[in-house]
């Protein structure tokens, strides 16, 4: 036991004493969560706006008013030809172009028949689909208003509710895909490189030639990443509930169990990862590519895995974010219990005993 | 009762398009308590033979024991007992030189002050630095701290792959007195060294050369097996005279050796006299020639010119 202890103090000396590496691993979760939250949003905000208005009426100023208003827009440019429109674009200052027709407040309220242009910048395809669909919604609540009086004899009005992200919030779904990724490569990508760093500087020669037992040496090199893991899911909430307003619904001792669960698959990759390769460079390149891209690609909180073809849904199944992703977006945000995610769960589990498995049997007690 | 036995060890490396032959056919014992010498120049298979000895790798073929424990089966009792120093001194650069101690110390389930009379000798030398990191100190304090953490747990047998490589001579010197004093504790004490000149200090040595062992015995033994007459050369222009006597007819080996040129000549042939009429005419001025001690190392290139005649 002693001997444990010693080796474990060991590993807690060499990560806090390398000051570098223990300051990256502290503050990146911080900066990941500030970075996805505030700065690579893919919500709309203030995107400016121009306006061509040939009509110049009560409806259609009213329209620009209520755009202007709108958290989404901002009328940054009064157009007066058809021309300005593509100088506009061209300099890349718009979103969105909005023409009014001459006579528009007239043909509304005599023919019941109005229209009005939505130009937007197609060459990023998702943004314009939303910028336009902001901007006909608040026409079309425009039109409402003005029909409040008259009874339309048939309409079917939907009533959209989004459930457990009222607010349609980008943080619901990137803080559970920092906390997958940032675990991933703490606790996968530190704990190899522990290991082969003993093989490199040479230790790992007298530590062999020692009574020292493989299970007791595995042991040692993987608690203090799980610990420091640990220290950052707490920084990860933290910083999500107090600075993204992310609440987190469900029991948080699952969700630290849960952590606790993925940070221990994440150890035991790092383990495999460490068996198989001989130099910390290498290891860290083996983390980045086996771990990090699949982690980004196929662990669902990027692209969704629904819209990939089948080969890569397959695939996505053994990506353990893939599977964190879904338990921490039950947990955290629907606020689910452990009958929901125990499917989940079972198969972290599962993975952590299987690489643990291979890499106690893989690991050589000699040199070759 | 012998501590080390080594029968038949062979070892090759690579794969089956290009093998390096290691270690060819090796035996020899080693004696409980001796100091035991493999003395060899770069390549000649010294480090293979420790690792196959310390249970780091197996061998090909052939068996080896290590206090009666055999390498292969019985590894865990030889890895509870030995101490074992690799070639590249295996000390954690950020701990003190106390943690590290302590560290090796009890990854043998001991403490420093279990065993500290046994490295005291060699410890009080690098106590006044016990609180610098490791990577801070100079090559011969390394070295003084990686025998240390070889021995807190009072190894029966003790490996010591090239400890004097790199160190400079005083260092050298010292780490040699200190083998001595381990040795009256009764530890055996294998070494591995390309310095000839410390074959002197061992017991027994043995000569490794190409994966195979030319010759065991004690030094003085090997140094008595060189059965020519021995001429050491200088002129004033060494380079020539070394290339000069390489093309004479009547010479048999002529190796450059400090600041004369060590020369057997054919047949034992003692003729001195034609030795420097032969030189003149090549227009070598000051020239000294005297007969020499033998040393170690003229041994060695001996054995290994016979064996290369031989193969």
């Amino acid at each position: 036991m002693k001997q444990f202890f010693i080796f474990v103090k060991k590993e807690f000396r060499h990560i806090f004493r390398d000051r570098k590496s223990l300051l990256i691993i502290i503050l990146m979760p911080i900066v990941q969560i500030i970075l996805f939250g505030f700065a690579l949003t893919n919500e709309i905000k203030n995107s400016n706006i121009a306006v061509l208005d040939n009509a110049k009426d009560g409806s259609s100023r009213a329209i620009i008013q209520r755009l202007d208003a709108s958290r989404y827009f901002n009328v940054s440019q009064i157009l007066n030809t058809q021309a300005d429109i593509e100088t506009a674009f061209k300099s890349g200052k718009i979103r969105l172009a909005v023409v009014f027709q001459p006579g528009f407040r007239e043909s509304l309220l005599h023919t019941n028949h109005a229209q009005v242009q939505l130009i937007a910048d197609a060459s990023d395809p998702n943004t314009a689909t939303t910028v336009t669909n902001y901007a006909a919604n608040i026409i079309s609540d425009y039109q409402k208003e003005l029909n409040g009086q008259v009874q339309v004899p048939y309409a079917i009005k939907p009533e959209i509710r989004m459930l457990y992200n009222p607010q349609l919030k980008g943080a619901y779904n990137f803080v559970p895909g920092v906390m997958a990724m940032i675990l991933i490569l703490i606790a996968a990508m530190m704990t190899s490189v522990a290991i082969v760093r003993e093989k490199e500087i040479n230790t790992m020669e007298v530590l062999l030639v020692s009574p020292l037992k493989p299970l007791l040496f595995i042991l040692s090199k993987a608690i203090p990443y799980i610990f420091l893991s640990l220290v950052n899911v707490v920084t990860i909430l933290l910083v999500s509930v107090t600075l993204l307003e992310v609440p987190i619904n469900g029991s948080l001792l699952l969700l630290m169990g849960e952590s606790l669960l993925f940070i221990i698959t994440a150890v035991s990759l790092g383990l495999m990862i460490s068996t198989l390769t001989k130099t910390q460079q290498e290891a860290q390149m083996f983390s980045l590519m086996a771990l990090l891209l699949p982690t980004l690609l196929l662990g669902g909180f990027m692209f969704p895995i629904e819209s990939m073809p089948l080969p890569l849904r397959i695939i996505s199944n053994v990506v353990p974010s893939k599977w964190f992703f879904l338990i921490v977006k039950d947990v955290m945000i629907k606020g689910l219990g452990f009958s929901a995610v125990w499917k989940e769960s079972l198969i972290l589990a599962g993975m952590s005993l299987f690489l643990l498995a291979i890499s106690f049997k893989k690991f050589k007690t000699r040199l070759a | 009762m012998n501590a080390v036995a080594v029968n038949n060890i062979v070892k090759t490396y690579g794969s089956k398009k290009e093998t390096v032959k290691a270690l060819s056919d090796i035996s020899f014992t080693v004696n409980k308590g001796e100091l035991f010498g493999i003395i060899g120049p770069d390549g000649a298979g010294k480090t293979s033979l420790f690792r196959i000895l310390t249970t780091l790798l197996l061998a090909d073929s052939g068996t080896a024991s290590v206090d009666e424990f055999d390498v292969l089966k019985e590894y865990k009792q030889i890895r509870n007992r030995v101490g074992y120093m690799p070639g590249k001194f295996s000390l954690y650069q950020d701990m003190t030189v106390e943690e590290n101690l302590e560290f090796f110390a009890s990854i043998f389930n001991t403490s420093i002050e279990a065993n500290y009379d046994l490295v005291k000798d060699i410890y009080v030398q690098i106590e006044p630095f016990k609180n610098r990191r490791a990577g801070k100190l100079s090559g011969g304090m390394k070295q003084k701290l990686a025998l240390c953490c070889a021995l807190i747990h009072k190894p029966s047998v003790l490996f010591l792959d090239e400890p004097t490589t790199g160190v400079d001579a005083v260092s050298r010197k010292e780490f040699w007195e200190m083998l001595k004093e381990l040795k009256k504790q009764g530890i055996t004490i294998l070494v591995s060294t390309p310095y000839m000149d410390e074959a002197a200090m061992c017991d027994r040595v043995a000569l490794m050369q190409a994966g195979k062992i030319m010759s065991i015995d004690t030094p003085g033994n090997i140094i008595s097996k060189f059965n020519k007459h021995l001429w050491a050369v200088r002129s004033e222009e060494m380079y020539r005279l070394l290339k000069d006597l390489k093309n004479y007819s009547n010479t048999e080996s002529c190796n450059s050796f400090g600041e004369y040129h060590h020369l057997v000549l054919k047949n034992d042939d003692r003729d001195k006299e034609a030795v420097l009429k032969y030189l003149q005419v090549q227009k070598h001025m000051n020239i000294e020639m005297k007969p020499e001690q033998p040393n170690i190392e003229d041994c060695f290139m001996q054995l290994m010119n016979n064996n290369y005649d031989r193969s």
